[in-house]
């Protein structure tokens, strides 16, 4: 069914499509209308799920590794210092292997205090352990938490879904709500290999020493390396798991694409931007006002930060002669961590040809600043022509 | 043979001894009976086990006399606070010989 609504009742509705049973978060802007909305449906009887009031992210997120220990499907959502408030969790989540699905609406982080969008909240998680998808529309949205769910409970490993504050969570837009059998029929019941259980008593994520251990049953069990590596190697392998899940996602919905990232006018371009989430689309603006002036540039979405998609990424930028990384968030003292992480992929994959794409990066939007369109074809257009600076640059900087 | 083949990704402990791993290795100080004064071993029949209700690593024994599993013992000195009659003293490592020690 086609409805016009904002990104966040998108959000939600794929939470109810998906049947999570708990569902704890602590309201934070621009988040909050996707809590009410959740907390609504409970209400309303619309969703058999407990619906946990809790006086902190730190907590909400312990609401749900526990509610996901015991074997429950669960939903949380956060933005900005929320999110940055849960971040103890936040890796606990990650090395105890529950697929958690976790909204974060984009914010940027104080101080000083803001309530706009950028991506300094979810970017600066990068290295906790969580797979991050990034969305680019309301559609996105929604297809992107019903993936999610399916994909973090097949690695056991959790998901953030990430979407830019207000701009996508407050404007609206058509999309399209799948119905609950096409979602049923995707997404079968959470069922965990172990859920906690008083009949079968266990202890989880107790202290773990250096070493590996002999378990009460005489078989050799991980240490705390072992435990993490498992970790890295299972996200490296969730890459070709993501595949499957677009696979089976645009059998049954219909949509769907390559699960990484999100080319336009890429296939003959010989600049090409990259960015994360709705600026992606905003840059398709100003692709297609600078192939009017016979520049020949494209846009590149990531969908998928982490794990980070290296092999697809530098295949498509395979004989580029720029690209211009756009982006809400960096890593201070450097550059934008998509920026190093993409060169990385770069090197790594196209070294051997000797052909290097020039790497720009700007950096745009930060704590809301408006992106405007015009600004960013002129700065596009500017790094097809010129090497702009080393150091990232601001665009839209008053200094 | 490393941990590969493991039923789990995470750590994961069952009831039981030495789950929590070999928590010996951390001893510096250890549990010395003095049967003299303990009273299960006084009277020749079960009572008090005081220390092995105290003893948080489940590593003492209800038997006459109580011992002491020290793979697993971490020389936490509980059992000899909580003994009533003082039977229990808890001695540094260093007194034991090398062969004592495993
Ligand atoms: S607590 Fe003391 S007296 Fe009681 S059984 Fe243990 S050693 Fe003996
Ligand atoms: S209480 Fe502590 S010192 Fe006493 S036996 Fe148990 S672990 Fe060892």
């Amino acid at each position: 069914m086609h409805i016009i609504e904002n990104g966040n009742v998108a959000a939600a509705l794929g939470v109810k499509l998906c049947r999570a049973n708990v569902i704890a978060a602590y309201p934070i802007t621009p988040q909050t209308p996707l809590t009410e909305r959740l907390s609504e449906y409970v209400e309303a009887g619309e969703m058999k799920a407990e619906y946990i009031p809790v006086e902190s992210e730190h907590s909400a997120l312990a609401v749900c590794i526990a509610a996901s220990s015991a074997g429950t499907r669960v939903s949380t959502a956060t933005s900005a210092n929320g999110l940055l408030y849960m971040h103890e969790q936040v890796q606990w989540a990650a090395g105890a292997r529950l697929p958690i699905v976790m909204c974060v609406v984009n914010r940027a982080v104080g101080a000083p205090w803001n309530i706009w969008n950028d991506q300094q909240d979810s970017i600066s998680q990068r290295d906790t352990g969580w797979i991050q998808m990034y969305c680019a529309d309301h559609q996105q949205i929604i297809d992107t938490v019903i993936k999610a769910y399916w994909l973090a409970e097949k690695v056991s490993i959790p998901i953030m879904v990430c979407y830019d504050g207000y701009i996508l969570s407050h404007t609206y837009m058509p999309f399209d709500v799948p119905d609950q059998e096409q979602v049923d029929a995707f997404l079968p019941p959470f069922r965990p290999d172990y859920a906690l259980n008083p009949e079968d008593p266990a202890n989880l994520n107790t202290v773990t020493l250096p070493d590996v251990r002999m378990d009460v049953h005489g078989e050799l069990a991980h240490g705390y390396m072992e435990i993490r590596y498992l970790l890295q190697e299972e996200m490296r392998t969730t890459l070709a798991v993501a595949a499957e899940a677009e696979k089976r996602f645009t059998e049954i919905f219909g949509r769907g694409g390559d699960p990484y990232i999100e080319p336009y006018r890429c296939d003959d371009a010989e600049y090409v931007a990259v960015g994360l989430g709705s600026l992606t689309y905003q840059l398709r603006v100003c692709v297609d006002a600078l192939r009017k002036e016979g520049i020949n540039v494209g846009v590149m979405g990531v969908r998928f930060y982490r794990p980070f998609p290296d092999e697809a990424i530098a295949n498509a930028l395979k004989g580029k002669k720029g690209v211009i990384v756009f982006e809400k968030a960096l890593s201070y003292g450097y550059e934008g961590a998509l920026a190093s992480d993409l060169k990385s992929a770069l090197y790594e994959h196209l070294a051997y040809t000797g052909a290097l794409p020039v790497v720009q990066n700007f950096i745009v939007g930060i704590g809301g600043r408006d992106i405007r369109t015009e600004e960013l074809t002129q700065n596009l257009k500017a790094a097809t022509q010129h090497r702009v600076s080393k150091e990232p640059a601001w665009i839209g900087l008053k200094l | 043979m490393g941990t590969r083949n493991y039923k789990r990704k995470t750590s994961h402990s069952e009831h039981g001894p030495g789950d929590g791993g070999r928590t010996g290795s951390w001893r510096v100080e250890r549990p010395v009976f003095d049967r003299s004064l303990c009273i299960p071993c006084k009277r020749n029949k079960e009572s008090c086990f005081i220390c092995w209700l105290f003893c948080p690593e489940i590593v003492i024994s209800r038997t006459i006399p109580p011992t002491v599993n020290l793979e697993y013992c971490k020389g936490c000195g509980i059992c000899a606070e909580e003994c009533p009659t003082k039977a229990i003293t808890m001695v540094d490592e260093a007194q034991f010989s090398e062969e004592d020690k495993d």
